[in-house]
């Protein structure tokens, strides 16, 4: 599946930053992303930009991973030669993001059982 | 002013947004006040070359134009009050035209000026006692490239915007101000809070936050844009705001688009860093505090927002020149249409490499292959490929020359060439950005009344 299929998202810039808010449909959905959705993942998901660092947050309560892409803009909004110099493609980017459809079923079983041995206690 | 409930519209969330939506916002929003957001971060080097060509020039002109079309339903609604950020690098400009105009239709209005975040008057006595306005992200201090500075702005808070509504204004122009800001000040007026009432503050804070863009809460924007009715007529929004704090996001009944949780929650993460940080020169807010919950037909509901004080400095906004940039596009089509396109990026720097004027930069895509965002989107080979080439060069000569070099192309590049009828592309001047602090007790922002 793609991220798209658990998550939207909405990119824009600061500057030379950019960044990426990644909104989960689901709360199972957001577990796993909080999993699998690293900055080091979405680092090298854009490597092509040479973004200098990426710094994730993370908003609980709207199911939201915030991505800071750091220096990604080529030089931001008034200097930079791409076409995308505000970024706001990234987000459109990073939801065609390929998630291997077995890691989600694995993580969300998992959690089930994890559910299910508290409902016990 | 004690009153109970407000309703906050932002009818512009960009200069060059929709040109009737203050107009549609004001006849359909039931407004207490209209705010109208026309400056991104560089829009004040912008209207710096404005005011250069023009003294009397540099602030946002569309909104004289909204303002004259506003008039006939301000007349039907005399409790409403605009508050906005067109005034620029010239507030004072900018407001004496607009005095102008609301006094040609015979009407009568009090008009707030807010001055005092230009740098620019006094930026090398602030320099030379101390203030070395360091770039944000490189430390670099702006001595070096003081003498290509063209503005220098500080983001005011809602502080003097409060000021101007005390003292009767029914139209707000400020220069550079927090965004937010636009919205915490006629909150902070019409509730009477404290600068000590943190959470109340980060409130109006998300309110104004999720509202400045315009259309980007209502359903403009959205990812699952098949789920938003009719975005042709979207709706802009609404922030209605309770003396408790309690904010409610909405839209005008008559309007397409749909303010739902889904709408609102990527709105809150839009162009952020730490979301338990949003720092304003009015609080620093909490937005991993807030609870967000549907309203029937259409709309959201926000409480719990949790503030602290907001830093000691305020952020300034600085650009200056750093050369020159031009953009050209053609447009290759038929057989092997990227192979092309790429021979055609290669003769244009082939043939600057020649006469002796190769660009610093030069930055080739290849728009339909992929290229918007390298590494990413699947590799494709379409029949038309939109090529893209951009330049930048300290040198004004070698920008004059590639301007002229994309239109041989259609006779001696390879076949398919074609969209070229739009003339040499424009050289602009790049005006850079560079983010600094500055200690708040540097800077007092006045406020000056114009009566019409």
């Amino acid at each position: 599946m793609r991220l798209y299929d658990l998550a939207t998202a909405r990119s824009g810039d600061k500057g030379n930053h950019a960044n990426i808010g990644v909104l989960a449909r689901t709360p199972q959905a957001y577990h796993f992303l909080r999993h699998y959705l690293t900055a080091d993942g979405v680092a090298h998901y854009f490597s092509a930009l040479h973004p200098q660092r990426v710094e994730r947050y993370e908003a609980p309560n709207v199911l939201g991973l915030n991505f800071v892409l750091y220096d990604v803009l080529a030089g931001g909004a008034a200097r930079s030669l791409r076409l995308d110099s505000q970024g706001k493609a990234l987000a459109g980017a990073l939801l065609e993001m390929e998630i291997p459809d077995e890691l989600v079923t694995l993580h969300l079983s998992g959690r089930a059982s994890e559910t299910a041995a508290q409902a016990k206690c | 002013m004690t009153m109970q409930r407000i309703r906050v519209g932002n009818g512009c969330g960009f200069w060059g947004d929709q040109p009737d939506a203050p107009v549609l916002l004001v006849q359909h929003g039931r407004l207490d006040f209209l705010t109208l957001e026309y400056l991104a971060e560089l829009t004040m080097s912008i209207l710096a070359q404005q005011r250069q060509r023009d003294t009397t020039l540099g602030y946002a002109t569309d909104f004289l134009e909204v303002l004259e079309r506003l008039i006939p339903l301000w007349r039907e609604q005399p409790h409403l009050r605009i508050v906005t950020n067109a005034g620029g690098l010239n507030p004072l400009g900018c407001a004496k035209r607009a005095a102008e105009i609301i006094s040609r239709q015979d009407f009568h209005k009090r008009i707030g000026v807010v001055l005092g975040d230009d740098l620019m008057p006094r930026l090398d006595q602030l320099l030379a006692s101390g203030h070395t306005l360091n770039h944000l992200d490189t430390g670099e201090p702006l001595q070096h490239v003081r003498d290509r500075v063209v503005t220098a702005n500080v983001y005011l808070g809602a502080a003097p915007i409060v000021t101007a509504l005390t003292q009767g204004a029914d139209l707000v122009i400020s220069g550079r101000v927090a965004d937010a800001s636009l919205t915490v000040a006629p909150a902070l007026w019409a509730f009477g809070w404290s600068w000590q009432d943190y959470d109340k503050l980060a409130a109006a804070t998300v309110a104004g936050h999720l509202i400045e863009c315009g259309a980007q809460v209502t359903g403009g924007l959205y990812s699952d844009w098949r789920t938003v009715p009719d975005l042709w007529n979207v709706g802009y929004p609404i922030a209605e705001l309770e003396s408790d704090g309690t904010v409610r996001i909405l839209r005008p009944e008559a309007s397409g688009g749909c303010v739902t949780v889904n709408t609102v929650r990527e709105q809150l993460l839009y162009e952020i860093g730490d979301p338990t940080a949003y720092i304003t020169p009015d609080v620093v807010a909490d937005f991993t505090s807030l609870q967000l919950r549907p309203l029937q037909p259409d709309g959201v509901e926000i409480t719990g927002a949790r503030g602290r004080p907001a830093p000691t400095t305020y952020k300034v906004a600085i650009t200056y020149r750093d050369g020159y940039t031009c953009s050209g596009q053609i447009v290759l089509t038929g057989r092997d249409a990227l192979e092309k396109a790429r021979l055609c990026a290669d003769i244009v720097r082939r043939r600057l490499q020649r006469a002796g004027l190769e660009p610093q930069e030069y930055h080739v895509e290849c728009l339909g292959a992929g290229d918007s965002v390298p590494g990413v989107w699947p590799r494709s080979q379409p029949y038309e490929i939109v090529l893209r080439v951009s330049v930048w060069d300290t040198r004004r000569q070698v920008l004059e020359r590639f301007a002229r070099q994309l239109a041989p192309l259609v006779t001696s590049g390879p076949p398919g060439v074609t969209g070229y009828a739009t003339g040499r592309p424009p050289i602009r001047e790049v005006f850079a950005y560079w983010p600094a602090l500055i200690e708040r007790a540097t800077i007092e922002p006045e406020v000056h009344i114009l009566e019409t």
